[in-house]
């Protein structure tokens, strides 16, 4: 090693002290701080995954807005995915403080090679389930990120923090709908009784794969981007909607369901792990629909975008020539 | 025809062009050119629909019939909706609902300044909040017609057709019968025929800015829709949107 060499080596060993110093003492990661470079990949994976899951998710219930039974849950439903669209965006501007474009991100969305979340790959078949989702769903995201809003990532951990309170918000006027419809009709009991019994196992396969068998879970951990596993989180999901489930005099479609005295949780019987890698991995319901209706709206915005940045160019050409 | 009678159709048409507009304006919800249009488009049809039920709210009362809002927005038929024809035609690509939202909001702004003084104070209190709301509306479909008129060859060619194919249609935001004569006596609606003098400006104005040609006003002029005579496209919005509450008539949601 020659001096040069020797002392670029020290330079990098004293930031990835000063980082690790920061992690330790619980400081936020900036984006004018170095980070190593796989810290920051790992990011911009989860956090354009995240974003990108916003507004897939915006579809599924988005095509019941036209068809809600009354005009408050309407305006609710439309405001509700109004907010996704928001999280969307404040996740995309937190993704480019890592130094990478909305659009790269969204070709990422559209080619295939980002994920976003496996939910939103099942059709919304009946009103039910809109609350259904709002609850559910909207529910095992705020626990998600509840998490996250501590996350060591500066940026991240207030695009959460800003999101879970909009969150929480929907869960509620889910559940308010929820238990409307099981207190209903005999047909509304039976539809919101379907509409968790389909939706259920999906949204505890949200939290992702048994941590034995997450390889990105224990780094995240260790650099404090998550400060808890997959299942802790899953755990915690379960033992909170059992009680609301049972509030409104519904079932869970789960015969191993047991509350256990010793631990004080809910044991809960085995997550299709085969089915959550297969929709994963492309093979769901909704899956091609999903893509194909996000690429749609991209292709068939192009001109409008195009239209935009062709007449800001004129008029910054027009402004240089009056001065 | 009472004043009362009066009243509750002129408050079923303010209801109807926005609750028929906000349900085209829905439809881009998630499939807009780029987010932020996605959260404009949503937050426009969030208005409109928002004020479209504090209206029929309004009018159920007037009313006095044992009706509420979700009555008179899911049970009435074709024939007995009152919005003018250009709220309802499909939405079209993203410059024809930018169009389209430009001629109504630019109308919509200019009724609610002129009804500042109206004498029922709901209906004024109603429209003072929303005369914001349309504010926004113009400026933002205006800044888009300017910038996709004077944009790339094809927004330009795009957003004249879209302009051109509405035309016809334009002339129902200014339809008056005996309705508005016992409401004006009242001072309680305005002549809308006051208004079109500055809409034309308005709409010119901008056309103008945006290198666009200001279609032919002598054309054939649609008509009918206060009186219940729509296009096909209104039967099957109805379908969609009624559907769940004709379903399960007894259920509450
Ligand atoms: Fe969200
Ligand atoms: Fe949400």
């Amino acid at each position: 090693m020659n001096f040069n060499e020797k002392s670029a080596f020290m330079e990098e060993q004293a930031r990835l002290d000063e980082f690790n110093r920061k992690l330790e003492a619980g400081e936020k990661i900036e984006p004018k701080d170095w980070m190593p470079e796989r810290f920051r990949k790992q990011l911009i994976r989860m956090m354009s995954q995240h974003a990108h899951s916003e507004i897939v998710g915006m579809l599924p219930e988005g095509n019941w807005i036209t068809r809600a039974p009354s005009l408050r849950r309407k305006l609710i439903l439309l405001a509700k995915v109004q907010d996704e669209a928001g999280h969307g965006l404040y996740l995309y501007s937190g993704t480019e403080t890592l130094g990478v474009s909305r659009e790269q991100l969204i070709e990422d969305l559209h080619s295939g090679r980002a994920k976003y979340a496996n939910i939103f790959n099942y059709p919304t078949l009946t009103w039910a389930d809109i609350p259904i989702i709002g609850w559910l769903v909207d529910g095992a995201a705020i626990v998600n990120q509840t998490m996250l809003a501590k996350s060591s990532y500066g940026p991240y951990a207030r695009a959460n923090l800003r999101i879970c309170k909009e969150e929480s918000f929907h869960k509620k006027q889910g559940y308010e709908a929820v238990a409307l419809l099981a207190n209903g009709t005999p047909e509304q009991k039976k539809m919101v009784q379907d509409a968790v019994d389909r939706w259920w196992w999906p949204t505890l396969m949200m939290f992702g794969p048994h941590d034995s068998n997450s390889p990105n879970s224990s780094e995240l951990i260790n650099w404090k981007v998550k400060t808890k596993t997959n299942d802790e989180l899953r755990q915690s999901f379960v033992d909170r909607t059992v009680e609301e489930a049972h509030a409104v005099g519904l079932t869970i479609p789960d015969p191993d369901l047991k509350f256990n005295e010793e631990i004080g949780h809910w044991d809960f019987g085995p997550i299709d792990f085969d089915e959550l890698y297969r929709v994963v991995n492309g093979d769901g319901p909704c899956n091609k629909e999903r893509l194909d209706a996000r690429r749609s709206a991209w292709d068939n915005g192009a001109w409008v975008r195009d239209a935009a940045s062709e007449y800001a160019r004129k008029q910054k050409l027009r402004t240089i020539k009056a001065s | 025809m009472t004043k009362q009678e009066a009243l509750f159709t002129y408050l079923l048409r303010l209801a109807d062009d926005r609750l028929i507009l906000g349900h085209r304006l829905s439809e881009w919800c998630g499939h807009g050119p780029v987010l932020e249009e996605d959260i404009a488009l949503a937050n426009m049809a969030l208005d409109n629909i928002g004020h479209a039920t504090s209206l029929l709210t309004y009018a159920a009362e007037v009313e006095d019939k044992g009706r509420n809002e979700d009555q008179l927005a899911f049970f009435r038929d074709v024939r007995e909706y009152t919005n003018i024809k250009l709220v309802e035609l499909p939405k079209g690509d993203f410059g024809f609902t930018i169009a389209r939202q430009f001629l109504f909001s630019t109308f919509a702004m200019l009724h609610y300044e002129a009804l500042k003084d109206c004498a029922d104070p709901q209906l004024k209190g109603m429209t003072a909040k929303a005369l914001k709301e349309y504010r926004y509306h113009h400026r933002h479909s205006k800044q888009w017609i300017i910038r996709l008129g004077d944009g790339t060859k094809e927004s330009h060619e795009r957003i004249q057709k879209s302009i051109n194919d509405l035309w016809m249609y334009t002339n129902e935001l200014f339809f008056m019968n005996e309705v508005d004569e016992v409401l004006i006596s009242e001072k309680i609606a305005v002549n809308l025929e006051k208004l079109r003098s500055d809409w034309q400006k308005l709409v010119e104005e901008t056309l103008k800015e945006a290198t666009l040609e200001i279609p032919d006003y002598k054309q054939y002029m649609q008509q009918g829709g206060r009186n219940g005579i729509h296009t096909e496209h209104l039967g099957y919005l109805l379908g969609e949107m009624q559907q769940l509450p004709r379903m399960y008539p007894e259920a509450q949601w």
